[in-house]
């Protein structure tokens, strides 16, 4: 069973043995507006919490999206080469960014569920 | 997210909160930045139908006299005596070194009456500028407080006429009064046909109502208006032309005529022929990335040696182009079209190649 966290940069995690799967949410892409270009890491790219791990791109400006803890990337949603609009589309879903064996399960203590970050972005 | 607390309000306000805008701060002003469409969708109405504009943040000055033509020839390097009634120009307030202190439209409304229209970046300093041109003149500046509409694409024409302002007679750069208070002129900063309307206060909400009441007019944000003329290869002042830049290293040379490029006696009329006797030691350029990942204003350039190669000052993404398109300044010997640079983007160097400007055809009604 999955549990999703969400991070005050507004990201998500979904974890799931030890594997975080990374993206930003749905108020966050609103507030890029349209994707252009995702800049993603290597595979085998390890992360201290807090490194900019993606850099996503506006047509007017870039953000980077921060690793949310510690880890090891091991995968990365190469989809968004070819097609940067699915964090639009679907940021919860086919707009993933990346998976992560996480270091230090503890890191995730402190961080909201769902119903905190709604509470959050109001 | 920005603190709109201290910036000045478009009067037209409520309207664009209506209509679902995202305000953001640009030279003092608090301006709808995107509006639900989104940039992306925003940018391509406007190429294939009509983008509604408010460029309330832009500033209108009226000189009139019988002296204002010899007051602008002094403050620009134009000849506003040799424009015919209705014709406007593209030029500058040069300082004495011939940087570009802002550029602006002139338009001839009269024997004795002109119409300069300038960036809002530099409203005031322009006002103060002009004011101490004209005072060794016989006329009167008159900075105007209107509502500045701008309608762009294929499809302005129509929808203006629908909205009551016939204006289909009118030709690429040139502008005229349709009504008491108002001004407008088959213009714009999108490289498509269309037109700016500076009109009372008092009528302007109606007449923006009039207009987006046509299926083919949206507003659009200042984001897909930065966009659109990056795309056309238009300067935007305070980024790809400064009080730093000469129009001969921005390649703008073709606003001043030739005659007064000999004889003009516009401030920084000889800084600019010492310019031009020089040559240019740099090019403004369009610069088109390999690959998706946009350049963005402000990244460094270098020649295949790894040698400095000028930089970046306008970089995005251009919907209609499909493709990363940018502007910016390299070496003279390096600015023709095909020549491969490398920008420098968070440590890593993209190719990036000179490309002829614009990077999508203009398609003003020449008449």
């Amino acid at each position: 069973m999955a549990t999703t966290y969400f991070t005050e940069d507004h990201e998500w995690l979904r974890v799931e043995g030890g594997v975080a799967t990374v993206g930003i949410t749905d108020y966050a892409q609103e507030q890029l507006g349209d994707l252009v270009f995702v800049e993603l890491p290597e595979v085998g790219k390890a992360l201290s919490k807090g490194d900019a791990a993606v850099v996503v791109e506006s047509v007017k400006a870039a953000s980077d999206v921060y690793a949310p803890a510690d880890g090891e990337i091991t995968e990365v949603n190469d989809k968004l080469s070819s097609d940067p609009a699915l964090v639009n589309s679907s940021a919860a879903g086919d707009g993933w960014l990346w998976k992560m064996k996480l270091a230090d399960e503890s890191q995730l203590e402190g961080l909201m569920d769902e119903a905190g970050y709604k509470a959050m972005i109001g | 997210m920005t603190d709109t607390g201290e910036l000045f309000q478009l009067p037209l306000k409520d309207l664009h909160e209506a209509a679902g805008a995202r305000f953001g701060g640009f030279a003092g002003w608090s301006m709808p930045i995107t509006y639900p469409l989104g940039v992306l969708k925003e940018h391509l109405h406007t190429r294939e139908k009509a983008g509604l504009f408010d460029i309330s943040h832009m500033k209108l000055f009226l000189v009139t006299g019988s002296q204002a033509a010899a007051a602008l020839a002094r403050a620009c390097p134009l000849d506003p005596a040799a424009l015919n009634e209705g014709q406007s120009k593209y030029t500058f307030f040069l300082n004495d070194e011939a940087g570009i202190l802002d550029d602006l439209i002139v338009t001839r409304l009269g024997a004795e009456r002109f119409m300069v229209v300038a960036n809002a970046g530099n409203a005031a300093a322009d006002e103060k500028h002009l004011k101490q041109v004209a005072a060794s003149f016989d006329c009167t500046v008159e900075p105007l407080e209107r509502v500045f509409l701008a309608l762009q694409g294929p499809a302005a024409e129509g929808a203006l006429s629908k909205a009551g302002l016939d204006l289909s007679a009118l030709t690429f750069m040139h502008g005229l009064e349709p009504r008491e208070g108002w001004f407008a002129s088959r213009s714009g900063y999108t490289g498509e046909d269309g037109f700016e309307i500076a009109l009372p206060w008092a009528e302007a909400k109606a007449f923006a109502e009039a207009l987006l009441a046509d299926e083919n007019v949206e507003w659009i944000g200042l984001a897909a208006r930065d966009s659109l003329r990056l795309e056309a290869g238009l300067c935007l002042h305070g980024q790809d032309i400064t009080s730093e830049t000469t129009p001969v290293d921005a390649g703008l040379m073709w606003a001043i005529a030739k005659p007064l490029r000999e004889n003009g006696s516009f401030i920084g009329a000889d800084a600019l022929r010492a310019a031009l006797a020089a040559g240019p030691r740099r090019k403004r350029v369009g610069l088109k990335p390999e690959g998706r990942q946009p350049v963005r204003a402000g990244a460094d350039l270098f020649d295949g040696d790894g040698n400095p190669a000028g930089s970046v000052t306008s970089g995005g993404f251009g919907p209609s182009a499909g493709f990363p398109v940018a502007m910016g300044y390299v070496p003279a010997a390096l600015a023709a079209p095909g020549s491969r640079l490398f920008a420098e983007v968070r440590g890593n160097r993209v190719p990036i190649e000179i490309h002829p400007l614009p990077f999508t055809q203009h398609r003003y009604r020449k008449g």
